[in-house]
């Protein structure tokens, strides 16, 4: 079975609740996904939507807070000021990040804490991609272009989905994310007409996260190793828009060519040109790597969530701090109105 | 680890400039309202000068939707957000 | 302007632009390191300025030169002891207590610095400061921000803050010591004298200190010689760490 997508890439249709009848006091939930409109925090929702988005939304804010740490472990090292600027700010953001798609599931009633706990247990994941380690300065490059391509990929038709505040926190996170897809590019772009050395940099950093990043986009949906519906139900709910497969087959079409343009080729001998489908074709994807990684057996899962826990941990007293002092002076503003 | 007495949840709304109105951007998390409007400059306007910002906690807020027929949740001066009692997020693993 | 006067007032500005480096080069370590998400947003922002500020100062301080050397020349090129920053920024930051020490004394210090040069007869120097009194003051409410709760907080977090304190007030005279000044700075009004900057200092630190029950530490100074090129055993680790991917290949472009 060939790992590309066969279909076209085009929107799933509105339709019909699932094939059960709405449970009442959904039918208004219904319409409104129905519509293409948007569900707010205060509306009547299914259970299993609310738990559903929580998960996603949560496991979306921790990909970004853990994806600090492979990119902010080269601010040190960055080869110059600019780029130093350029990698501070990306990092930034994607604390940024972090903060909008939390406030986003805080919407649903649930705390940050909660979710925090969750990340630091194990409870919930974030994106496995973060689980490979950054080797040389060329990786830094390499994740802008494709990770951050892979996701923009992914978070463009979030921007659309039916939970309100979810949709509108990736409007933001897109905004901001074209420019860090572009600033890789161009480093990349730097070391691959570079200096012998700085081409071979890009070359062996390219060929390290080729592969992870068409993870990006999960399993396959179809065959054996497609998820027990979840696809199909988070379409009818207007939160997932297209398969995991188109949206490969669509950023493979996009960054095949812009490898000509870097001078770097892919590690894929089966990627070519198909004029009948109007596709890419490219090889097949093993993904009992991937699984390893989610089970927890990447380069980097344990230092990963070492890092994450340290740095909350060893923030503890100051947390502290800061929440004793605003008792104290509650207290002293209380007792001053008197 | 939590702490006792967690950061509170503020919302935050932004002027982006004269002539608009305050528009809810988001929340964040901040032991008081100083700091909470210190956040908010720093994770919504990335401080850029000119911008007006107001923050307030989340639970101060009073909130109606008139659509709203939900029988679980207390009709009168409701939360911006729901915390159902009832409900438990689920583990498990899931594919990415 | 002669080549004596030229070199003069580059050293001068190789001493505000290597502080402003160093002090930028501590502060990104702790984004993904910070108590909490939204302090790791405001830090970046710092470490921004701060970094900002060391680009403007080297590309002015690489232009008086002929040829002319570039920021990245002078960032990743000089070794040690061409380096003119105060032992204050180079230090490694223990834990957040010194690292709001460090910026509160930092930020105190540039505050009052910047105020007085932007009337600097040099043109760029002014310019450099009036943006750049904007960014400080905003550094010094972030720390006087943090240096109260952390001090009039927990017993916890008070005993750190007064040991940070402690430990970084041994670092303070070297900030306001003008010995190092060519006089010739002085009568041109290039460069301001840092000795009129200390009682705005203290007093600000000491009112920042006392609201937070904090005690002003009384510590003998360090040695210092940071302006001069003479550097604790913490700046050779931050400099391989800052130049080492740049040197591994000379000539590169990035």
């Amino acid at each position: 079975m060939h790992g590309n997508g066969s279909s076209p890439v085009t929107d799933v249709p509105r339709s019909a609740p699932p094939p059960e009848v709405a449970e009442p006091g959904l039918e208004d939930f219904w319409r409104v996904v129905g519509e293409d409109g948007r569900v707010e925090p205060r509306d009547v929702m299914p259970d299993d939507y609310r738990a559903s988005l929580i998960r996603q939304i949560a496991q979306h804010a921790h990909s970004e807070i853990i994806g600090m740490q492979p990119e902010g472990e080269w601010i040190g090292r960055a080869p110059s000021l600019r780029r130093k600027a350029i990698l501070m700010a990306k990092v930034q953001d994607e604390a940024g990040h972090g903060l909008y798609l939390y406030a986003a599931a805080e919407t649903l009633g649930v705390d940050r804490s909660e979710l925090l706990d969750k990340l630091h247990d194990g409870r919930q994941k974030y994106s496995s991609i973060f689980n490979y380690p950054t080797l040389t300065w060329a990786d830094i490059g390499t994740i802008g272009w494709l990770v951050d391509g892979a996701a923009i990929v992914n978070q463009v038709p979030l921007c659309r989905c039916s939970y309100g505040p979810y949709a509108r926190a990736m409007i933001r996170v897109c905004k901001e994310e074209s420019f860090h897809q572009r600033q890789g590019f161009e480093a990349l772009h730097t070391l691959s007409h570079g200096t012998p050395a700085q081409h071979a940099m890009a070359q062996d950093a390219v060929n390290r996260w080729w592969w992870p990043s068409l993870m990006m986009f999960g399993p396959h949906d179809s065959g054996a190793a497609a998820g027990k519906g979840h696809t199909q139900r988070s379409m009818a709910w207007g939160i997932k828009r297209f398969s995991n497969d188109d949206l490969r087959q669509r950023f493979v079409d996009m960054t095949a060519p812009q490898a000509d343009a870097l001078g770097l080729t892919l590690p894929d001998p089966d990627l070519r040109w198909n004029e009948e489908r109007g596709h890419y074709d490219f090889g097949e994807i093993d993904f009992s790597e991937l699984y390893d990684v989610i089970k927890g057996n990447g380069p980097c899962n344990a230092e990963r969530m070492a890092r994450r826990r340290g740095a909350h941990e060893a923030g503890a007293w100051v947390r502290e701090a800061a929440s004793a002092y605003a008792a104290k002076h509650a207290d002293r503003r209380t007792a001053g109105a008197a | 680890m939590t702490e006792q007495r967690e950061w509170p949840l503020y919302e935050v709304f932004v002027r982006a400039r004269r002539g608009l109105s305050h528009v809810h951007v988001g929340s964040l998390h901040a032991p008081d309202a100083e700091m909470a409007l210190r956040n908010a400059r720093d994770v919504y306007t990335r401080r850029q000068e000119g911008v007006s910002l107001w923050v307030i906690e989340s639970a101060l807020i009073t909130a109606s939707s008139p659509q709203e027929k939900d029988a679980f949740f207390e009709p009168a001066a409701d939360k911006i957000y729901r915390h159902p009692t009832f409900y438990e997020i689920p583990d498990g693993v899931e594919h990415l | 302007m002669d080549v004596a006067t030229s070199s003069v007032r580059q050293g001068y500005v190789l001493g505000l632009a290597d502080d402003a480096l160093v002090a930028a080069q501590r502060m990104g370590e702790w984004i993904a390191a910070s108590p909490q998400i939204e302090e790791d947003v405001a830090l970046g922002n710092i470490g921004l300025d701060l970094l900002g500020q060391a680009r403007s100062l080297l590309t002015y301080a690489g232009s008086l030169e002929t040829p002319v050397r570039t920021e990245d020349d002078l960032a990743y090129w000089r070794d040690e002891h061409e380096f003119r920053n105060v032992h204050l920024v180079e230090r490694p930051t223990a834990d957040y207590a010194v690292a709001m020490a460090r910026l509160l004394v930092l930020s105190t210090y540039l505050c009052e610095l910047y105020a007085l040069l932007r009337s600097s007869t040099d043109g760029t120097l002014a310019a450099v400061a009036a943006k750049a009194v904007k960014e400080v003051d905003y550094h010094r409410d972030h720390a006087a921000m943090w240096v109260l709760r952390l001090g009039d907080g927990t017993d916890e977090s008070h005993r750190r803050m007064q040991a940070a304190l402690d430990s970084e007030w041994p670092f303070v005279d070297e900030l306001f010591d003008s010995s190092y000044l060519n006089p010739v700075l002085l009568e041109t009004g290039v460069a301001v004298d840092p000795t009129v900057l200390r009682s705005a200092f203290d007093r600000r630190m000491a009112d920042v200190l006392t609201e937070a029950t904090l005690a002003v530490p009384s510590t003998r100074p360090a040695p210092g010689g940071g302006r001069s090129g003479v550097h604790t055993d913490a700046m050779a680790p931050l400099l391989a760490e800052l130049q080492g991917v740049a040197r591994a290949h000379p000539g590169a472009t990035w």
